[in-house]
């Protein structure tokens, strides 16, 4: 326990230490307050923890539902409510309902805001019509909608400030990610990897709405805002138009690298974090070469969106493995030295601790050790293939070919972990991180480019690891050295954002919809309540009243609600096997609902 | 919910008359006309063999439903937690129907439901494999094929690779 203690309790006061004079003051000072919950993570290091410890590991058993809210929509629910003040902000999937409840007053609607889309843009979003929440700052609250509308709405009447357009869904763009508010502007990313979208990073005015910058994943340097010297990939500069150099043709119009994860924020560095998705097609033999500044960590500057270090991950991705997943940002002690690190977990199975200051490397390890297709990350900085991972040719989908199916890749294209952003304690030094135990057979295919229609490219079934039964792993994380600490089995892949608190607790949902309460230091289960259906939601804390509240959204859906909702099959098990592994749907059903807890008065 | 109704017991009614039929008919094949199976009314059907190899069409279509239709119709045409198991529409729904549905999409967007199935006909990815996805989901539909890839399958008719290629083009 000492060992955990002496690392990190300092990096969450650092970060939020310094910050400019302009509207994001009030931001940093309000996510101090843990009272409430201001941003998507709860703080701009996206840490999702909270020193509220009302709720301890010793009481949490008791802990009761103190009231539910029920959202109307049937769809998948992920992300999670915002608390500001004595107000609630739920949002829901299409059609993308904001509801603004009085925690003062019995959670009474005191506004509800329902736009009105094109349901033509249900069918380009790949997986189910998620929405991940919204954002707040200078008394608005700001929605991402399906259609890429970004929309300031009066945070105490739900009028509409402002409104602006970020994408084209007629061309497959669309939006599904939170906003995140930096200083002065809005910040936002786009969905539709699987369309062709080429991925952007748009800043807006946080006043009137009004574009700032564009920064895209690939193209020229004047897209990407870099600079060929002063940007740069593991020390050295990215040198000029690296954004198009590793692609052939014009394959980067089309490129994907779509950014639609979970921003973190940097004050005293002035830096944001996010990451880019897959590269399109999903077939690797239709775009050779290392398909940059798809799948890596983007590290750029707040008020100018100029690319200040980068670091591709997936170089030339062959099984979707996108890299959005959250950014967290902590101070560790690595190897007796106080780092800046950001902290990602990939789909790819792979956990990334960098300096965040500069994008060095520091460790690169798998956490689920499912993980096949790779050996791991060489780390020998003389080395001519220093950063990259060395694939195993067995499951390679390029090296095995198009129309051959490659067998038994761990993890899936869902990888070890999806959007579902973990936790980081300050108390602990570790991270909590929900993940997915699933593999798959890939066997990619040509296919042609049709602008807003599906562009994918790759055939996938997908399976638990061999001899295993349990679909996902609810783990604790040390980043400082890159290994598990425990591990608990869960049924199915833990789509659910997690939660750390002071009072040694730790929360994460369950795709049966369980709400768990879980040890810090152990991961012993201390509570458990099913909720009305699935939880993709992420866990929120607030003080009310002077008591704390554990808030989860639930309603099954995404991703999850895809390929599990019928059970998976083994593909091995050879024709005509029937349902080899448990269904979803003999567990939970539809329906988007707020659970809110507290303990007994 | 009382159209599914109706059509539930017409599927019952039709399975009292015929061992074997769905939405287009009976799917016993034939005809074989260079790997292709057709049913007695001409429909597109599948054929597996004694040893469970399954005709060219019956793969591809595996292949090409779990890349354009899986990501909403769920793994193996068995739904998902918002879109309908196309292996139980198949039961009800006829070859053309299936066609015009896939090239023209449907709208069902009600207070409770918001299904939206969008127009694949200038979608080459799908277009172009048509009587592949509908044999493979008809196959699913009459349980002649399991939960899984087909292990074994004729090769690939010297016709499919002529349409293929002129319809989605050479790479």
């Amino acid at each position: 326990m000492r060992h955990f203690l002496t690392t990190t309790c300092m990096g969450a006061a650092a970060l939020l230490a310094a910050g400019t004079a302009n509207a994001n003051d009030e931001l940093i000072k309000l996510q101090q307050d843990s009272k409430q919950w201001v941003m998507p993570a709860g703080n701009y290091a996206n840490q999702r923890y909270s020193p509220l410890k009302q709720i301890t590991a010793d009481n949490v058993g008791k802990l009761q539902v103190a009231w539910t809210f029920s959202t109307g929509v049937l769809r998948g629910h992920e992300g999670g409510p915002l608390i500001v003040g004595n107000m609630m902000y739920v949002h829901a999937p299409f059609p993308n309902t904001v509801f603004a409840l009085n925690l003062s007053d019995e959670n009474k609607i005191v506004w509800k805001y329902e736009p009105k889309q094109d349901p033509n843009v249900i069918p380009v979003m790949c997986c189910d019509t998620v929405n991940r929440g919204l954002s707040y700052a200078d008394g608005k609250i700001f929605l991402h909608q399906a259609d890429t509308t970004l929309v300031a709405l009066d945070a105490k009447t739900g009028n509409v400030v402002w409104s602006v357009k970020n994408g084209d869904p007629g061309k497959g763009e669309t939006g599904t990610s939170a906003p995140h508010v930096i200083k002065d502007k809005v910040i936002i990313g786009i969905s539709g990897g699987e369309f062709g979208v080429r991925g952007s990073v748009t800043a807006y005015n946080l006043k009137d709405g009004k574009q700032v910058w564009r920064a895209y994943s690939m193209g020229p340097d004047s897209d990407t805002l870099m600079d060929p010297q002063k940007t740069t990939n593991l020390g050295k500069p990215v040198g000029p138009n690296s954004g198009t150099n590793t692609w052939q043709g014009e394959q980067w119009k089309i490129g994907g690298g779509t950014t639609w994860g979970w921003y973190s924020y940097d004050p005293e560095l002035n830096l944001f974090y996010y990451g880019s998705g897959n590269p399109s097609t999903w077939n690797p033999k239709q775009r050779p070469g290392d398909n940059r500044w798809s799948m890596t960590v983007f590290a750029r500057d707040a008020d100018t969106g100029q690319a200040r270090w980068v670091y591709q991950m997936t170089p030339h991705d062959e099984w979707d493995f996108d890299g959005v997943n959250e950014m967290i940002l902590a101070d560790q002690n690595i190897g007796g030295t106080t780092r800046k690190t950001v902290v990602h977990f990939d789909r790819n199975g792979l956990a990334y601790t960098l300096d965040r200051t500069n994008g060095e490397l520091l460790v690169a390890e798998k956490y689920d050790p499912a993980v096949n297709w790779t050996t791991g990350v060489d780390m020998n900085k003389s080395s001519p293939t220093y950063g990259r991972p060395k694939v195993v040719d067995q499951y390679s989908t390029d090296k095995q070919g198009e129309d051959v199916n490659t067998k038994g890749i761990c993890p899936a294209a869902l990888g070890t972990k999806d959007e579902q952003p973990a936790a980081f304690s300050p108390d602990t030094g570790l991270f909590y991180v929900p993940t997915n135990h699933v593999c798959m057979d890939y066997e990619p295919f040509r296919v042609r480019y049709t602008a807003g229609q599906p562009y994918v490219g790759a055939t996938l079934s997908m399976y638990p690891p061999q001899g295993e039964q349990n679909m996902g792993n609810f783990i604790a994380w040390d980043a400082k050295t890159g290994k598990i600490v425990w591990s608990n089995k869960e049924q199915f892949s833990v789509w659910s954002g997690a939660l750390a608190t002071a009072g040694g607790v730790v929360f994460y949902g369950t795709l049966e919809g369980y709400l768990k309460a879980v040890d810090a230091k152990t991961g012993k289960e201390l509570y458990k309540f099913k909720t009305p259906s699935g939880i993709i939601g992420n866990v929120t804390t607030y003080e009310h009243g002077g008591r704390q509240y554990i808030a989860i959204l639930s309603g099954v859906g995404g991703w999850a609600g895809i390929g599990l909702a019928a059970g998976l099959t083994d593909p091995t098990a050879g024709l005509g096997a029937v349902g080899g592994y448990a269904g979803l749907r003999n567990y939970t059903s539809l329906g988007g609902v707020l659970t809110v807890f507290a303990l007994p008065q | 919910m009382r159209i599914r109704f109706l059509a539930a017991a017409l599927a019952l009614a039709a399975l009292a008359a015929a061992a074997l039929a769905d939405g287009s008919g009976d799917p016993a094949a034939v005809k074989n006309e260079d790997g292709k199976y057709l049913d007695k009314e001409g429909n597109p059907t599948f054929n597996v063999g004694v040893d469970g190899t399954v005709d060219w069409y019956t793969y591809s279509g595996y292949r090409r439903y779990h890349s354009e239709c899986h990501v909403c119709h769920g793994p193996d045409g068995e739904g998902s937690t918002y879109a309908p198991g196309l292996k139980n529409s198949l039961k009800t729904m006829s070859y053309g129907d299936f066609v015009a549905v896939v090239a023209s999409g449907r709208k069902n967007v009600d207070a409770a439901r918001e299904s939206v199935m969008p127009a694949l006909g200038d979608n080459p990815n799908v277009a172009c494999y048509m009587d592949d996805l509908f044999v493979y989901l008809r196959s699913r539909a009459n349980d002649a094929v399991g939960r899984a890839r087909p292990a074994k399958y004729e090769r690939k008719p010297e016709t499919a690779k002529q349409n293929e290629d002129s319809c989605i083009g050479k790479g």
